[in-house]
């Protein structure tokens, strides 16, 4: 084990991985229980735009992802209150939408190579230095929001109803929510991809869902699903030479079932 | 019009008109909900009672017509803690991973601004509420793990926790067995006259409020009467609320 973090993009991978397996739960406890799973898968699709935009742009494409996302995410929102459009069909025209863009900006640049399909299944190895601060300093971020909402976010997600008359600012915190999400989505995709991302979000929570306990516990299971999964995951990957978002959504998914199987 | 008198008044509705599309669901609705009432809305379905409750709680706003909550125009209204509200059916989730606990200290949220933590205190008023339902000893239990009746005072101890002045409930025993909603209303009751705490209780079971309640108010898009209950059972509205005669004796004789 060791000599793997001799290699300095394990190192990176390692230091990524760890703080996407941190947020990704946190984020997604709070989507998953309010029915708003798919937005994850959304706002992949959403990031992987703003991927290609910055391949064509020749920025660094994890910034333009995170971009992209956020804003698209306060449009969603935005989009699903104005009732113009029905929730989860605002969310198809922002996941077909964004991957037009995406194909299209593409086929301008005759393919980006092998670039972008590391974006679209996660490879650590393309994980740079610069990234790693991104992430780090954006993943502190998204924790401590969760922090400091958690009280509203909690309440929202229970009862909107209840909550707006508690004098909660439901409509703030629902825009914060999907704003923490298109940021935690943008932030996963140098380490699972961004086809992979939206499993890291929803499938521990939903293991730690069958424990059937408090809040707080069940958080505390779900990042301990998602952190094993994502350090385990990237040591077979490296070993076994397995793509590394692929590996960890597998093992995720292979915790989930035994789950099913023992708590049945 | 009636006379506003504000040094009572909890809920002043002057005028209030409300309507989802064109079609007038709430209309020159007036009335007063004063400090100690215990007031039943009854009404066919459709007819508005929980779009006024709605109103009450700025869930809806009105098209035209003031409404007040402790005097202050509800728009500029702040105290939002002073007002206790149990939704209509159990709609948390099946699994909702939350306990007895947290979920009772939500209550307490409102009273916490942003970014606060809740306190010592909070965890205290959280027990004291759990006591009063009777249900402390349930505390650690995962909410799903209750029957019907016991979420149902669970929510109500939600409502505590933020020591309201009014506690607002929508048809709150609809699924719950009739032993458990005798228990229940004559828990409802106690909150009334011990802890002289205004409820506002939205329900089909008309011989629940012609029983309990101070005040009935029967909507049917208008508010078409509000007053005495022992009055309501002799005017027109009841007939036209229930449909037959037949249940008329049997609500008298229950």
């Amino acid at each position: 084990m060791p000599e793997l973090l001799n290699y300095g993009f394990m190192v990176r991978g390692f230091e990524a991985g760890i703080i996407i397996a941190i947020i990704a739960p946190l984020v997604g406890i709070f989507l998953v229980l309010k029915r708003y799973s798919l937005i994850a898968d959304t706002l992949s699709h959403v990031s992987l735009a703003g991927v290609a935009i910055g391949l064509f742009l020749r920025v660094n494409p994890l910034i333009t992802a995170i971009i992209v996302a956020v804003i698209s995410s306060v449009a969603i929102e935005r989009l699903r209150i104005s009732k113009k459009v029905f929730g989860d069909s605002a969310l198809s025209i922002f996941l077909s939408g964004s991957l037009a863009v995406a194909i299209i900006l593409i086929s301008f640049a005759h393919g980006f190579g092998v670039s972008l399909f590391s974006y679209l299944f996660g490879s650590i190895t393309t994980v740079k230095q610069i990234d790693v601060y991104i992430i780090g300093v954006l993943g502190v971020l998204v924790v401590a929001t969760i922090i400091a909402f958690y009280k509203e976010l909690l309440y929202v997600t229970v009862d909107e109803e209840a909550a707006k008359v508690n004098g909660i600012p439901t409509k703030f915190i629902n825009i914060l929510l999907i704003v923490l999400a298109a940021l935690t989505v943008s932030l996963a995709i140098p380490i699972v991809g961004a086809l992979l991302i939206a499993a890291l979000i929803v499938v521990p929570v939903v293991t730690a869902l069958q424990f059937k306990t408090g809040f707080k516990k069940t958080i505390l299971i779900a990042e301990v699903v998602s952190i094993f999964s994502v350090i385990s995951g990237i040591i077979f990957s490296f070993y076994l030479n397995l793509s590394s978002g692929g590996t960890i959504v597998l093992i995720a998914i292979a915790i989930f079932v035994l789950t099913l199987i023992l708590k049945r | 019009m009636h006379p506003l008198n504000p040094s009572h008044a909890i809920v002043q509705f002057d005028r209030v008109c409300f309507s989802y599309t064109t079609e007038g669901v709430i209309k020159d609705v007036s009335l007063e909900i004063h400090k100690g009432d215990y007031v039943g809305i009854v009404g066919p379905n459709g007819g508005g009672k929980t779009t006024l409750l709605k109103l009450i709680l700025r869930l809806l706003q009105p098209n035209s017509g003031i409404v007040k909550l402790f005097g202050i125009d509800i728009k500029n209204f702040k105290d939002w803690s002073k007002i206790g509200y149990v939704p209509q059916k159990t709609y948390i989730e099946m699994n909702f991973p939350i306990t007895v606990e947290e979920f009772v200290s939500m209550g307490r949220y409102g009273k916490r601004g942003l970014f606060l933590f809740p306190t010592k205190e909070d965890a205290e008023k959280t027990r004291t509420a759990l006591k009063q339902v009777d249900m402390l000893k349930y505390k650690d239990r995962q909410i799903n793990d209750l029957s019907g009746g016991q979420q149902q005072r669970v929510f109500i101890a939600r409502a505590l926790a933020s020591e309201p002045e009014i506690i607002f409930l929508d048809e709150p025993m609809v699924g719950v067995d009739i032993k458990t909603q005798k228990q229940f209303y004559s828990f409802l009751q106690k909150l009334n006259k011990d802890l002289k705490l205004t409820l506002v209780l939205v329900t089909h079971e008309l011989d629940v409020v012609t029983h309990e309640a101070t005040k009935l108010g029967y909507i049917n898009r208008t508010l078409e009467y509000y007053g005495d209950p022992k009055g309501f059972l002799k005017g027109k509205y009841f007939y036209e609320l229930i449909g037959k005669k037949e249940v008329l004796a049997n609500a008298g004789a229950s």
